[in-house]
């Protein structure tokens, strides 16, 4: 231990101690999600319930022409696996933003907040530990996906990756917002019924987009304008090597918008100070 | 980005006296949270290698100053400097000096002991294998090293409240706030942890800044600050705030100062 020394000019912090930072930032949402396996399990049951259930009973109600970046007439599994991939970056980005709301409440965020490393640096550490742990779900999702007959071309495992990292990015930061505008825990199940349900089911998840056209121009403009959509096409082109870029443009686009936002809010002078003293009150 | 990114500045004000140089100053801060004011231009400070009392009844801001120490509130009004150090403007600087314990638990029960403290570790940016060699020593210091690998969730309350101050010790900060940080401790638990506070002060020369309304906790040499609906009522050392409000001890001068009820559990 030492003890007092004379007063140290201001010194900042040198790259190695933000890459420190970010790794003990990811270590830590790493052993969070292995010590809580029910987690894991329902993020990977959601999405082999549609597949497995939903998939294989609508396949016979939903033709699919040959769209790209598909070649061939494919199955519906096949369409809706990557519709799935974002799924699970969906409820990982807000569940993510669930536990910081729990956190708050708990008082685990003031260990992070207290970090003398700036906070915005901080809260996108967070953003890109949620992402990794939603990479993990997805991959373990395409493990199963592959004895169920979805089998992209082996490089696509590895092209997808990069707008797997930039979709949980988008994701999450919107999460990270919506859960700094959340006062109390029991809130977020209105995010389940306004947020997740509605970005999903009017996105091109389940079903083309030219056949959302058919049978309604208007929720065609929604699912356009949805960027959940274009999550959605991002993952499904790099899925099979392709690059969509009307997507990656709107994905990124929003990804820093999401960020800024979120940064913003969380920011001690507006976000939080607002809502009077978190934890107990002395 | 929210902060001022903690580039160093080589325009540093100098200051010729280290000593001279307070710990913790509060210089004039008021916070309202909306409508309803919670601390009204409250001034002082706290010396190195001392151990300042600040006593105040639940509501009087104890909690509330500690938010706007720690940056979780932004400063409105006044400042707020550690070792010289403002936490508005250059919050990195401040807070690396700074260790805190918070009143309610904030260590992750399903991790260990020792990943609770390598995550707080991580995030000063202390590289691992530093952290592993300062964990252990700390471990070794509480008494816990033989529970370095279990889960937190399995300690005592006394034992968590040891952990936290060691986590809080981790990056050798040279001002240690604490709120309340023996409520709901038994007898033996609450001794255990004020003398070890007080040897850190004596023996590493932390100031230390310990919020309670338990007046037992305070001794005659300390330093005392008292806060009542958010102001600042008496502050300087124990002995001169008791003769100064007329009373024989500190309980009769806080109740002078404030005109309080005696406390149900707060009395000597």
């Amino acid at each position: 231990m030492s003890s007092i020394t004379t007063r140290d000019a201001p010194r900042g912090f040198s790259a190695a101690e933000y890459m420190t930072c970010l790794t003990g930032i990811v270590w830590r949402e790493g052993l969070r999600f292995l010590h809580q396996r029910e987690r894991f399990v329902s993020a990977l049951v959601r999405p082999l319930v549609w597949l497995f259930i939903f998939a294989a009973g609508f396949r016979q109600v939903l033709g699919i022409s040959i769209i790209p970046p598909y070649e061939t007439y494919i199955l519906y599994e096949v369409f809706i696996a990557p519709g799935l991939m974002a799924m699970i970056q969906l409820f990982n980005g807000m569940q993510s933003s669930l536990s910081m709301v729990y956190d708050r409440e708990m008082g685990n965020m003031r260990t992070l907040l207290v970090s003398p490393l700036p906070r915005g640096f901080l809260l996108f550490c967070k953003l890109l530990a949620g992402t990794a742990v939603s990479l993990l779900q997805v991959y373990a999702f395409l493990i199963i996906a592959w004895f169920w007959d979805i089998t992209p071309p082996p490089i696509g495992y590895l092209t997808v990756l990069p707008a797997l990292i930039l979709s949980g990015l988008m994701l999450g930061s919107l999460g990270m917002l919506i859960s700094s505008g959340i006062k109390q825990l029991e809130n977020f199940a209105g995010v389940m019924n306004f947020v997740i349900f509605p970005m999903f089911f009017a996105s091109s998840a389940l079903y083309p987009l030219w056949r959302v056209q058919e049978g309604s121009p208007y929720l065609y403009y929604v699912c356009e304008a949805n960027p959940f959509t274009h999550a959605v096409e991002l993952i499904r082109f790099a899925l099979y090597g392709q690059i969509n870029w009307i997507s990656l443009a709107v994905v990124g686009a929003c990804t820093i918008v999401f960020m800024i936002a979120a940064i913003y809010a969380y920011d001690p002078s507006r976000g939080l100070a607002r809502r009077g003293p978190a934890g107990g009150e002395g | 980005m929210t902060s001022p990114a903690p580039i160093a500045e080589p325009r540093e004000t100098p200051r010729l006296d280290p000593a001279a140089v307070p710990a913790l100053s509060i210089d004039g801060v008021s916070h309202s949270y909306g409508p309803r004011r919670a601390l009204i231009d409250v001034s002082f400070n706290v010396r190195p290698a001392s151990f300042t009392a600040l006593l105040g009844l639940n509501g009087a801001g104890k909690s509330t100053l500690f938010s706007l120490i720690t940056r979780l509130f932004g400063i409105q009004t006044g400042r707020v400097g550690i070792f010289g150090h403002d936490v508005g403007r250059t919050p990195g600087e401040a807070l690396r000096l700074l260790g805190v314990v918070f009143q309610p638990r904030t260590l992750d029960l399903d991790l260990s002991l020792t990943q609770n403290l390598l995550y707080h570790a991580a995030l000063h940016g202390i590289s691992r294998r530093e952290a592993a060699t300062r964990s252990a020593e700390l471990l070794a210091r509480i008494g816990l090293s033989d529970r370095a690998g279990s889960k937190v969730r399995d300690l005592s309350g006394g034992q968590m409240r040891r952990l936290e101050i060691a986590r809080a010790l981790l990056h050798r900060p040279r001002l240690l706030l604490l709120d309340e940080p023996t409520v709901g401790l038994d007898v033996k638990a609450r001794a255990d942890i004020i003398s070890h506070v007080r040897q850190l002060v004596t023996e590493q020369g932390i100031g230390v800044l310990w919020a309670t309304h338990l007046f037992d906790e305070i001794m005659p040499s300390d330093d005392l600050v008292v806060l009542h609906q958010g102001k600042v009522l008496a502050q300087g050392p124990m002995s001169r705030v008791i003769t100064e409000a007329g009373a024989q001890d500190v309980n009769t001068a806080f109740m002078r100062l404030t005109g309080a009820q005696m406390m149900p559990g707060g009395g000597a």
